[in-house]
């Protein structure tokens, strides 16, 4: 099969305008006539199904959650892009586009970032609309902030707590519509299988996690707005319940998952305080406009510290090394989240790192406090200060922060083509579960710009092109298709209630974490990968035969559905090393050691990998099969990123 | 009229009823202290049986003393039904609770102070009210017209030094039903402001404590009177 | 440090349920309390005891997934979610007792867990601007005074985890209400449906059947986003101004 992004050809300006006006529709009459699922309720999920019913398209939503405002949406903290340029200070939709082509160092399909640069403007009017209350200037306008490295104020924000707002704006608009009748939602209910016939998604099969009833679902399109597959590493800032299922098991009912290597690793978390840790939580990004990064100059006094025989505040500035601001004069703190990330892993792995762990940095504000009084500081960041002294019990107006990388965004995900369909017909991926727009790096500000956009602004147009060629009709849920993929699912269930082993499902998935973190985290090389891959392999027999899920299937049962994730995010982490080992080269989320400058910097291959790598599933215990989308710059001249 | 039922039936207009009552109760609370504390001048009654004889013949004043019996029983009604309403919104307790760091005791404990100060109102009209409007009172000349002599009623009774106690006690209660009632009311009618709210509780607290303590002192002077 | 945990057990809802009694050890000061539930529930499932099961999601405070009534207060000791709460606030040796959120309008569904969808219901009885997509003004169409944005704000940050219910003696759901009603009233674009919006929401709150308001508090005091009292007073207004001059009678 032949991957075609259906791009539209023309001006990079006019594709999605002359793309809109080429798309077939359905007449307002007959959109109730088809039904669509929308799995998840994330910002995608919530304004896919929202847009969707208020065209009169029939909707069922799904999400695992007691209720669709709980997605991971909604931790989402520092702002969302758009390219209002209300700020007059150069931005347009062509910089919002270069740039997010940029920073996804030349790894992304031009058409769809254009797209996602032009429909920023419209996201936030609609959020606006509905409530939303982002930050204001006093003249009662809107307040912008330059985020994450930008050049430009773009990001629009709502204190610390932006995604909650955004996703409570997209979760208002559902709720709407499910008391006009047209979404039905279906809370606490999981998506554990994609059902098609004659090549075509017609549905899905659901477990209701109260009654543990496995249910067939049909539809004329399904929409997967599932998120990313961070906790792959079982560590990340991804909530406890995020998980690959869904994509997964379209991708083994043959949907291609794209770029599965690409993670972003953010660069300000808490540390690891212990094996007892179950996710990291993220410190927003803003932080590094005013704090400072650094680390002992010697492994001596980051020995004291780790023993505490020394305090930080006390240690004299001569003895400091202020790493990121030294090694790249111009961006200081502000580098991007892989380099940060990158550097913050290379002294500590010297044996400078300052906790028990020996896997921490400062970020310390004392300078910032000295300069802006303690009290701008506190205006400024002051709920962030609060969350971090919470879960640590240290005081970071007194004593510098301690940060460390984790696993936050995953770019990669299902292959999508320009209208979002995945490489099954009827199918389709929305938000961090495609893998369209941010190529091999996200910009800060971008995920909450594209969940929304590809919901609000992409779908509702594209999905009709799908539908008005399709008949009214929709198979009955007691298709055979369906049976057969019941009865799979309540196999697997079966096998994992009977193995009865030894260990718990955490503890396979903290092992498979680890694997993953150290050696296809933030640096990768081939040995390394190829030797995770086969412990991988090994701990997947394990899980199959040595795994302990007690309870029944028929009841509300929360080890089970922690054993169904997690035996994706095993077949997972696999072809996530694949992809790894294939691309050797070092682009944005994938840093491979044996491809850098010497300088350190991340080293691009575009001669040879500037594609999209979209894997193909084989069969259990079979390789999967790469296939190669091209990516064709025309606008853009790829660079090389440089910080210094 | 349904919607003046639909709005009054539902669990804010509920509220705006024990509040509206409330609020005239508090009135009534003023007015009523300005007319016993006449009990304390030291004339031998006199003020005070032409006080109680005026507010027999009014009419004026008669109709609003019913409509006070009325709003008592209102507010008692209401009180009940609400209160039966909450119970049943959590019909399984909890074993642990641990609500003195987030509330008031007044605040959680209305029904039970109100319910005292109820006990304390039937001992009250029986002891004054009933035995002027349904026994045979003593009469008083009163200048050229002959009174009932209220006065002797009220100085006989608070001879009884448990009864004095049983009046002081129950302004007790009074004082920390009004504790929270009185700010409490204006929240329910949606009276909260930055600048007026912390004064509204200021002058909630203030008479909650003043008025019980006045009409206490009552009971008490009049007993070190009588030794 | 050593603690006993007094955790309520509930097979599903019909069942009467109760409480059990289990001792960890070696808890650090460290973790949070779910990861202290965590380590208990490893235990168990070495025993061949099914887990205690509770809500949660996030693990930072956000998405208000999870809840738990500890030593008599919702979310524990602090004004924080539960899955905030560290044990550096509980001393070795002692006793915590842990009770799912108890309200008839929030039905134990296992152990810890409980169905909050009366608060999704709520929302879908009027809590938005019934704006549909694209066709709107320009952000910056509609100037909005910051004081006003930033109050609308306030009371937009609630998570609804329900502790307000859970904290209220009449288990009243008035403050999550009234935060979502206030929020969408100061904001011009919410005023356009202020009157049935009040009115069709506390009739949903009702129906749903929380109790009424008895001005405690408790449910300020306890919300972890600490979302004011003044929203409830506001709602008051809204609900009697929309009473006395829609015209639906």
């Amino acid at each position: 099969m032949i991957l075609d992004s259906k791009s539209p050809s023309g001006q990079l300006a006019e594709k999605w305008t002359s793309h809109k006006f080429n798309v077939k529709l359905v007449n307002p009459a007959n959109k109730r006539k088809y039904e669509i699922i929308v799995v998840g309720t994330g910002l995608a999920g919530a304004s896919a199904a929202a847009s969707l019913a208020e065209l009169g398209y029939k909707v069922k939503a799904f999400c695992f959650q007691d209720s669709p405002r709980r997605a991971h949406s909604i931790a989402a903290q520092g702002g969302i892009n758009a390219a209002k340029n209300y700020q007059n200070d150069g931005d347009s939709v062509f910089r919002l586009f270069y740039d997010t082509i940029k920073g996804g160092d030349y790894r992304s399909r031009e058409a769809n970032v254009f797209r996602l640069a032009q429909v920023s403007v419209n996201i936030i009017d609609q959020c606006v609309a509905q409530g939303v209350p982002f930050a204001r200037e006093y003249g009662g306008l809107l307040a912008n902030r330059s985020f994450g490295g930008a050049q430009v104020s773009r990001t629009f924000y709502a204190r610390g707590q932006t995604g909650q707002q955004l996703l409570l704006g997209a979760y208002s608009a559902l709720s709407r519509q499910v008391a006009n009748g047209k979404v039905k939602l279906y809370p606490r209910t999981e998506m554990l299988d994609v059902v098609t016939i004659d090549g075509k998604a017609h549905g899905i099969v659901t477990r209701n996690l109260i009654t543990g009833a496995i249910e067939s679902h049909s539809a004329h399109a399904v929409l997967l707005c599932t998120g990313g597959y961070g906790n792959v590493f079982f560590l990340s800032t991804n909530a406890m319940g995020s998980n690959v299922t869904a994509a997964w098991r379209a991708h083994k009912k043959g949907a291609y998952f794209a770029n599965p290597c690409y993670t972003q690793i953010h660069p300000t978390c808490i540390p690891v305080s212990g094996d007892h840790q179950s996710k990291l939580t993220l410190m927003s990004e803003s932080l590094r406009n005013d704090g400072r990064v650094w680390v002992p100059k010697t492994i001596e006094i980051a020995e004291k510290l780790r023993k505490r025989e020394i305090k930080p505040q006390d240690i004299p500035d001569e003895d400091r090394d202020y790493y990121l601001e030294n090694k790249y004069p111009s961006f200081g703190n502000l580098v991007p989240r892989d380099v940060a990330s990158r550097n913050a892993k290379y002294v500590c792995d010297e044996g400078r790192g300052v906790n028990e762990t020996g896997e921490a940095v400062f970020l310390d504000f004392r300078d910032a406090i000295l300069r802006d009084g303690e009290d701008t500081v506190r205006s400024k960041y002051g709920n962030l200060f609060d969350m971090y002294q919470q879960i640590t019990g240290e005081n970071p107006y007194k004593t510098p922060m301690k940060i460390y990388p984790a696993v936050h965004y995953t770019m990669g995900g299902l292959w999508v083509d320009y209208n979002l369909m995945t490489t099954i017909p009827g199918l389709y991926a929305l938000g961090e579960a495609n893998f369209s727009d941010h190529g091999a790096n996200r910009l800060g500000a971008s995920a909450l710009m594209q969940g929304l956009a590809d919901g609000y602004f992409v779908i509702p147009y594209t999905v009709g092109d799908y539908l008005a060629t399709q008949p009214y009709d929709k198979p009955a849920e007691d298709h055979p298709a369906f049976k057969k993929a019941e009865s799979e699912v309540k196999e697997r269930i079966e096998r994992l209630l009977s193995i009865k082993g030894e260990k718990s499902v955490d503890y396979y998935h903290k092992k498979l974490g680890k694997v993953m973190w150290n050696y296809c985290g933030m640096a990768r090389s081939a040995d390394g990968l190829a030797k995770a891959k086969t412990m991988i392999r090994e701990l997947k027999e394990e899980f199959w035969r040595n795994v302990r899920v007690l309870g029944a299937g028929e009841e509300l049962n929360q080890s089970l559905e922690k054993a169904n994730r997690v035996a994706d995010f095993l077949e997972l982490g696999e072809l996530m090393i694949d992809d790894a080992l294939n691309r050797k080269e070092s682009c944005g989320g994938h840093f491979r050691e044996e491809y850098q400058t010497p300088e350190g910097e991340a080293l691009r291959d575009d001669e040879n990998y500037a594609y999209v790598a979209a894997w193909e599933y084989k069969g259990e215990g079979q390789e999967e099969k790469l296939h190669k989308e091209e990516l064709v710059f025309e606008n853009v001249k790829l660079t090389q990123r440089s910080y210094k | 009229m349904s919607w003046v039922t639909k709005t009054l039936n539902s669990t804010l207009g509920q509220k705006l009823l024990m509040a509206l009552t409330g609020f005239f109760l508090i009135l009534f609370l003023v007015v009523h202290l300005a007319g016993n504390l006449q009990l304390l001048i030291p004339d031998n009654g006199e003020s005070f049986n032409l006080y109680a004889h005026n507010m027999a013949i009014n009419n004026f004043i008669r109709s609003v003393s019913i409509i006070n019996f009325g709003l008592i029983l209102l507010h008692v009604v209401y009180s009940v039904i609400l209160t039966k309403h909450n119970k049943k919104a959590r019909p399984v307790g909890y074993a642990e609770t641990d609500a003195s760091t987030n509330s008031t005791w007044a605040s959680r404990n209305m029904g039970i102070l109100g319910t005292l100060i109820l006990i304390f109102l039937l001992v009250h009209l029986r002891g004054f009210w009933y035995r002027l409007k349904f026994g045979s009172p003593d009469k008083v000349l009163l200048g050229d017209t002959e009174v009932d002599n209220a006065f002797i009623i009220v100085v006989e009774a608070f001879k009884n030094p448990i009864y004095v106690g049983f009046y002081v006690i129950s302004m007790v209660f009074l004082a920390f039903h009004l504790s929270h009632g009185f700010a409490s009311a204006f929240q329910t009618l949606g009276i909260n402001h930055k600048k007026y709210t912390p004064l509204i509780q200021k002058v909630g607290l203030g008479f909650a404590i003043l008025i019980p303590t006045l009409f206490a002192m009552i009971p008490i002077v009049m007993y070190i009177q009588s030794l | 440090m050593n603690l006993t945990l007094k955790v309520w057990r509930q097979k599903n809802a019909s069942d009467k349920g109760g409480f059990r009694e289990y001792k960890v050890k070696d808890i650090s000061a460290d973790m949070s309390f779910l990861e202290m539930l965590d380590v208990l529930n490893e235990e168990l499932l070495e025993k061949g005891e099914d887990p205690v099961h509770f809500d949660h999601d996030c693990r930072e405070g956000i998405c208000g997934m999870c809840s738990l009534h500890i030593n008599g207060k919702p979310h524990g000791p602090s004004q924080t979610t539960t899955c905030q709460l560290h044990m550096r606030s509980f001393k070795d040796g002692q006793t915590i007792t842990i009770e799912p959120f108890r309200a008839k309008a929030f039905p134990v569904v296992k152990d810890l867990v409980v169905d909050r969808g009366a608060f999704d219901r709520i929302i879908q009885s009027g809590g938005y601007v019934s704006v549909n997509t694209g066709g709107v003004p320009d952000a910056n169409e509609i100037p909005i005074p910051k004081v006003l944005a930033d109050e609308a704000f306030d009371a937009a940050t609630c998570i609804g985890c329900g502790a307000c219910v859970a904290a209220c003696k009449n288990a009243s759901a008035m403050l999550f209400v009234s935060a979502k009603i206030s929020q969408l009233s100061l904001l011009p674009q919410g005023r356009v449906e202020r009157k049935e919006r009040a009115e069709k929401m506390i009739a949903q709150m009702d129906k749903e059947g929380f109790g009424a308001c008895t001005n405690t508090g408790a449910c300020s005091a306890e919300c972890p986003k600490e979302i004011k009292l003044s929203n409830i007073a506001r709602m008051n207004r809204e609900y009697f101004k929309a009473s006395v001059t829609t015209e639906n009678v």
